[in-house]
């Protein structure tokens, strides 16, 4: 309880398995394994999302991308079977073996800038309206619905409008033509 | 007891999964889990949201992540039909293997 309290323990252990669970994502050769390793990383995000008192977030990081578009991205492997290995594995990588080396450098190189920043960064933007026990005290899903449907509005009209143009467009691109 | 979580360490775990996101996204040649790279890097800027309205007692980034949802599900239908028609087309989901418009 001196140095890391039970809050920290949680978020160390989940931000762990995120990590690892990302790192195996990223390597696995079947996509189904990597699809199912996503959905672990998510579920841990989701985890730390409770820890920063966002429970509206965490619950609909678990229904939208755990639930909805990890299956989508599921159903979509099964029907664009893969190829079982070989056939243009070996070789191809060989082609820009050099490009991909260089690429993920530099995105290192960007890391360490990442680090950098969160180090010595110093927040010093203004306090906002919302602190976490006035915010606890009426409910996260409740203030998060009444900025939506209040200050936030117009924006809220306007995804349930991507949402639609979304739907249609993926029912006519992948619609089989006659 | 229970304390806060410093931001700087959402921030440094968020530059880690961004960052695995993108090398995945550089290094993978199967298009669907450069999608799914790209779904974590996505993730984890909607981790900084959190993190940095989190520090400052605002509800904006849980809006802000609630619309970045909205958008990346969008992205997923509409990408993966995409997959579906270049598969149906080609045969093949590797990245390096569709380059129609190399002419």
């Amino acid at each position: 309880m001196d140095m890391v309290s039970f809050k920290g323990i949680i978020f160390i252990i989940a931000a762990l398995i995120a990590v690892a669970a990302s790192v195996l994502m990223a390597t696995r050769k079947n996509p189904i394994h990597s699809a199912l390793w996503m959905i672990v990383t998510f579920f841990a995000m989701a985890v730390i999302y409770l820890l920063l008192n966002a429970q509206f977030i965490a619950v609909a990081q678990v229904m939208v991308y755990a639930g909805a578009i990890m299956m989508l991205i599921l159903f979509v492997i099964m029907m664009v079977q893969m190829e079982k290995g070989g056939k243009g594995d070996p070789g191809e990588t060989g082609r820009s073996a050099k490009t991909k080396v260089a690429g993920a450098l530099i995105t290192v190189i960007l890391f360490g800038e990442m680090l950098f920043g969160a180090l010595y960064y110093q927040m010093t933007g203004r306090s906002g309206d919302y602190p976490v026990a006035m915010v606890n005290s009426v409910g996260n899903v409740r203030t998060i619905g009444s900025l939506l449907y209040g200050q936030y509005l117009f924006p809220f009209e306007i995804a349930s409008i991507l949402l639609l143009v979304g739907i249609v467009g993926a029912v006519v691109i992948a619609k089989r033509k006659e | 007891m229970l304390q806060e979580i410093p931001s700087g360490l959402c921030f440094i775990l968020s530059g880690i999964l961004f960052t695995i996101g993108a090398i995945g996204a550089i290094i993978r040649r199967n298009v669907i889990v450069v999608f799914m790279c790209i779904e974590l890097m996505l993730n984890a800027v909607n981790l900084v949201f959190i993190a940095a309205a989190n520090a400052l007692s605002s509800m904006d980034g849980s809006v802000f992540v609630f619309f970045i949802m909205t958008v990346a599900a969008v992205e997923a239908a509409v990408g993966l039909a995409i997959f579906v028609m270049v598969f149906r087309l080609q045969n093949t989901v590797n990245a390096y293997e569709v380059h129609l418009l190399k002419g």
